[in-house]
């Protein structure tokens, strides 16, 4: 079954064009990871998925239903974590819960247990009763999140779940993440911008200036590249890439990181590298092709 | 269409605000004591009250006016802080309608709004002024009509402001002058005609007027008290809210204003 359907999406702010013809599908229980830069448009997206934002041209559906004539049904099967926190400063952690269940017509009973049960699971059960300034960074994350998820919706939608935390808290986030879709069955949707993190995902969009530049698999991406790539700092980057260019008759990318080769082999390449340039580098890397290489690849910059 | 558990929850909420906010809750109490003691005092050096009665019970059906237009002004524009707390992005991707929203918000205002003014009444007899049962009924009906119709004129506004910066802006142009054009204060024909044409569109005034009718009911028609009949006002009060609630559900989240001006830095 497809869980999200999006065909030529377009979303125009006044002068910008934040989504700029997006076609997709997630299906049923997938764990679909949007990766982008900042600006990319993953929350607009987002938005516009979950019924919050109207689309300028193109459609979207999400469990079957349109997101825009059917935005009701929609939002009753979904969650969505905003990328900001939401969450009320004012009410205590089970306040916060309970407000979401009531939106969502939850009965008191079940309501009780739902947040009982998922204060367990995402380790706040000690907190019940604090205000919210109480909680570190992560923990508000984390109740974030739990939030989503009290409805039991078929889908959840989490917008940089993990952006501004600590890796110690990144971790317990997606402990998290993995311990929910265990037990619940559905179909995640995130985004990030950390490419540690869509590398977990089971398929992978690349988001850039609105444009979808690449759908698949984090090892199908990774095989658009063929061989190794070469990261070399060097002290004159400019001239060095063009000799390269000539000499090699190599495709090259650089950046202010310096140059980045995609070679065949690494191993054999390296030497031939030295024996030109040797004087001249100053550092020298070989590396299995990674996510941001994709991304290098395919848009000439670095991630981020 | 209409949910109750949401509504419910929604009010639940603002009370709990409202009681935490020690700031908010005690000028609430305090307002009404201010203006009745202090202020009341000195302007009954200036404005003759009608004749056989004090001028502190002229002004107290325009005081309890007061804070009904205060309490309900003010839950209804705290909207907007909730837009800049995320919350209403909240209320947005829950399966609820605009009107069950509005209506939630409505409520609360009202709810709390009602309650402040049934409070005030306790001092209705140390001013003179005798309430039976009926009229306890009566007034209680009054405040929760006047309450739904100046919450939802703060619906209106509220889904017109950007951000808070613009709250002295209504304060001085809208809640203000709402009091003070209202006949609470004085006599309507005291005000120059220009200025009663004001008056006639306020739904205060309207409110004031029942509280009046049912306070004070021997100033009616004295030219001095009250303007016009209790259907009359009745009506006018039911009208506003129809034109103001509607517009607000209509304005709500017009064009996803309230997502986008939600998005700040997670604090
Ligand atoms: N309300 C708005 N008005 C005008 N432009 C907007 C608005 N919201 C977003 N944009 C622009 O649309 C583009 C996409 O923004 P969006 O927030 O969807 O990106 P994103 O991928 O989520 O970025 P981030 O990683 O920073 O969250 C950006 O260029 C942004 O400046
Ligand atoms: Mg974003």
């Amino acid at each position: 079954m497809t869980a999200i359907e999006v065909k030529d999406l377009v979303k125009k702010y006044d002068s910008i064009t934040a989504v700029n013809g997006i076609s997709l599908e997630v299906k049923s229980g997938e764990f679909f990871g949007f990766l982008g830069p900042n600006g990319a448009g993953k929350t607009t997206t987002i938005h516009i998925l979950c019924t919050l934002l109207k689309p300028t041209s193109g459609s979207a559906k999400v469990n079957g239903y349109d997101c825009v004539t059917q935005a009701l049904q929609v939002r009753s099967s979904i969650g969505l974590v905003f990328q900001e926190t939401t969450l009320d400063r004012e009410l205590s952690v089970y306040e916060n819960l309970l407000f979401n269940c009531y939106l969502y017509n939850l009965k008191k009973k079940v309501a009780e247990a739902r947040i009982d049960e998922i204060l367990e699971v995402s380790g706040l059960k000690d907190r019940k009763h604090h205000s919210i300034m109480k909680l570190s960074g992560g923990m508000r994350r984390n109740l974030d999140i739990a939030r989503g998820i009290l409805h039991r919706p078929k889908i959840l939608f989490l917008d940089e779940p993990t952006i501004g935390l600590d890796p110690q808290a990144r971790i317990h986030i997606w402990d998290f993440i993995n311990k929910l879709r265990k037990q619940e069955a559905m179909t995640v949707f995130l985004t990030t911008h950390y490419m540690e993190e869509a590398e977990k995902c089971d398929r992978i969009g690349i988001i850039d200036h609105g444009r979808l530049i690449a759908l698949g698999t984090p090892a199908e991406l990774k095989r658009m590249i063929k061989g190794d790539v070469i990261h070399l700092r060097t002290t004159r980057d400019l001239e060095i890439e063009q000799m390269i260019q000539k000499q090699f008759q190599l495709s090259t990318k650089r950046t202010p990181e310096g140059i980045f080769l995609e070679v065949d082999s690494g191993e054999a390449f390296i030497p031939l590298l030295f024996k030109t340039f040797g004087d001249q580098i100053q550092a020298i890397n070989i590396n299995r092709p990674s996510l941001n290489d994709v991304f290098l690849h395919l848009t000439g910059r670095e991630f981020k | 269409m209409l949910a109750f558990r949401p509504i419910y929850i929604i009010m639940v909420r603002e009370f709990k605000r409202f009681f935490r906010q020690k700031g908010r809750f005690f000028s609430a109490l305090a307002r009404p004591l201010i203006w009745l003691f202090v202020i009341g005092s000195g302007l009954a050096q200036i404005v003759q009250a009608p004749d056989r009665f004090s001028y502190k019970q002229f002004i107290f059906p325009g005081i309890l006016g007061m804070v009904v237009l205060f309490q309900s002004m003010l839950s209804s524009l705290s909207t907007v802080y909730d837009r800049e707390f995320g919350i209403v992005r909240l209320l947005l991707v829950a399966p609820i309608t605009k009107l069950t929203v509005v209506i939630g918000k409505i409520a609360s205002g009202s709810f709390l709004a009602t309650t402040q003014g049934v409070i005030l009444l306790i001092l209705a007899p140390f001013l003179g002024i005798k309430i039976g049962f009926v009229q306890l009924l009566s007034m209680l009906i009054f405040l929760i009509l006047t309450a739904i119709a100046i919450s939802s004129l703060g619906m209106l506004i509220a889904t017109q402001m950007n951000s808070l910066e613009n709250f002295a802006g209504v304060m001085n142009f809208v809640i203000f002058p709402m009091f003070f054009l209202s006949g609470g204060l004085y006599p309507v024909k005291l005000l120059p005609k220009a200025l009663q044409a004001i008056v006639y569109i306020n739904p205060l005034t309207y409110g004031i007027d029942l509280f009046k009718h049912t306070l004070l009911p021997e100033i009616y028609r004295t030219g001095r008290g009250t303007d016009f009949p209790v259907e009359f006002d009745i009506f006018m009060l039911l009208l506003f809210t129809l034109i103001t609630a509607s517009l607000a559900v209509v304005f709500f989240n017009r064009e996803g204003k309230l997502v986008l001006l939600g998005r700040r830095p997670r604090g």
